[in-house]
């Protein structure tokens, strides 16, 4: 590709662009090392573990961990106004997640429930609000560590609960399953409990801020090129429109970021319950 | 090359570095830790305080009624003991008086009947009296007058006497003429 490039289209220039669609790729935060062997490329170390995108994931841990202090730090029996926020949201995850989707044993669960939502939820909002600009679970390698978690808990309680086996007899037959059926049933419960759960959680949460960072950029770049770049006025309208939508859209990424966090921790629960529920 | 244009059959679906995931991971367990060790034990210890305190209240609450409720019944008990002392003294008040008085009225009784007694005895005495000294001064006289009509001196007291007797017994016959 040798056009040149244009400051509003980094997506055309040879460089490794860095913002637009660039964003999606990790840069490392202090120049690259790396170099080129026939087809197969070398990283130094700084460029795999030393990107924009692990720092952002750090930031947003480092504040999760400093709003949970923050917030149980100094609590009292009549809550502060400081302490609002934080006791709200943790009574949602607390009453309205864990323990109802939980039952009884709910109180274990808790740090888990608690820790994931906050998680992901910071690196969701990071999509919309300044200095980062871009949702981290974008990339999907974090968004794969988190369900490999969750599945790792969700068949382990079921395993110390009720046995390997007992907990593989639990999630392959169904109750009430005709023997005739068993064939056609056992196969397809192995492939819906213990692949599609985990495919199907980490690739929700990526394909949904993936997607709805994609489309910020079509709103935002493509409203500039056609405001700054393209001729015809309609354009610039059309152009000018776009840029207007983008506020509607970064809205609308405020909801799926929040309700993606949920519903990674809705299920959680869920897979967790179905693990260790008497009766499924 | 970007990113979008796939690094491998998968493209955008495996992680542009496997330090994504480690890191992912990493992190996570990190805040795990703190979240366990810290915060949910905070917060579940403030809404046990909280939960405990309420308990409390309610408690102290029913206590301080129900001690309400003994000082009253206490109160009203000795209102009506208080009452009936009252009304018992004012009835011993009545029954002593009426005592007295009967008593009054009886000693008044005692006291004139005897002074009534002590009248009569007295004028019986005065009357026994005047009867014995009237006897002694009229057998003298009378004695007297004999011996000065008689000229004689009646020495002989036996028979003096019973004549004087005699005589006394004559006036006893015929008193509305002494």
């Amino acid at each position: 590709m040798t056009a040149p490039a244009t400051p509003f289209l980094p997506l055309e220039g040879n460089e490794p662009p860095t913002f637009g669609i660039g964003s999606f790729e990790s840069r490392p935060l202090v120049p690259s090392t790396a170099w080129l062997e026939g087809d197969t490329a070398h990283y130094s170390w700084t460029d795999v573990w030393f990107t924009n995108h692990i720092a952002q994931a750090v930031i947003g841990a480092i504040l999760v961990i400093a709003f949970w202090l923050w917030m149980s730090h100094g609590q009292k029996i009549v809550p502060t106004k400081r302490h609002f926020i934080g006791e709200y949201l943790y009574d949602m995850l607390r009453n309205s997640v864990a323990r109802d989707i939980l039952g009884h044993d709910y109180k274990a669960y808790l740090p888990y429930v608690v820790s994931i939502f906050s998680f992901v939820f910071i690196n969701n909002l990071f999509g919309q609000f300044f200095v980062f600009m871009f949702p981290t679970f974008s990339k999907i390698g974090f968004a794969w560590g988190l369900a490999i978690l969750t599945w790792l808990l969700y068949n382990g309680v079921g395993i110390k609960k009720w046995g390997l086996l007992g907990y593989l007899k639990r999630m392959t037959i169904p109750q009430g399953v005709p023997v005739a059926l068993l064939p056609m049933i056992i196969p397809l419960e192995i492939l819906s409990n213990f692949i599609v759960r985990p495919v199907t959680l980490g690739l929700r949460l990526f394909a949904n801020l993936f997607a709805g960072h994609l489309v910020i950029l079509v709103f935002v770049l493509g409203g500039t090129w056609l405001m700054f770049v393209s001729e015809p006025v309609i354009n610039k309208v059309a152009g000018a429109l776009a840029m207007l939508l983008a506020f509607a859209i970064f809205a609308l990424e405020l909801l799926v970021g929040a309700l993606q966090a949920y519903i990674f921790t809705v299920l959680t629960c869920q897979y967790v319950s179905s693990a260790i529920a008497e009766e499924h | 090359m970007t990113l979008l244009e796939g690094t491998g059959p998968l493209g955008p679906l495996l992680p542009e570095h496997p330090s994504e995931f480690i890191v992912g991971i990493v992190l996570f367990l990190i805040i795990l830790a703190v979240v366990t060790k810290k915060v949910v034990p905070t917060f579940e210890a403030t809404y046990a305080a909280r939960a405990d305190a309420i308990r409390g209240g309610i408690e102290r609450a029913d206590k301080a009624q129900a001690e309400a409720q003994a000082a009253l019944e206490q109160y009203r008990h000795q209102l009506s003991e208080a009452k009936d002392e009252a009304s018992k003294i004012r009835e011993d008040a009545k029954n002593s008086a009426a005592q007295v008085q009967a008593e009054m009225r009886a000693t008044a009784a005692a006291e004139a009947s005897r002074i009534v007694h002590a009248g009569h005895a007295q004028v019986d005495a005065e009357r026994a009296a005047a009867r014995e000294s009237l006897r002694r001064d009229v057998g003298g006289l009378a004695t007297t007058l004999a011996e000065k009509i008689v000229g004689e001196a009646l020495t002989d007291d036996a028979r003096t006497q019973r004549t004087i007797d005699r005589f006394i017994a004559d006036l006893d016959a015929a008193p509305q003429q002494v």
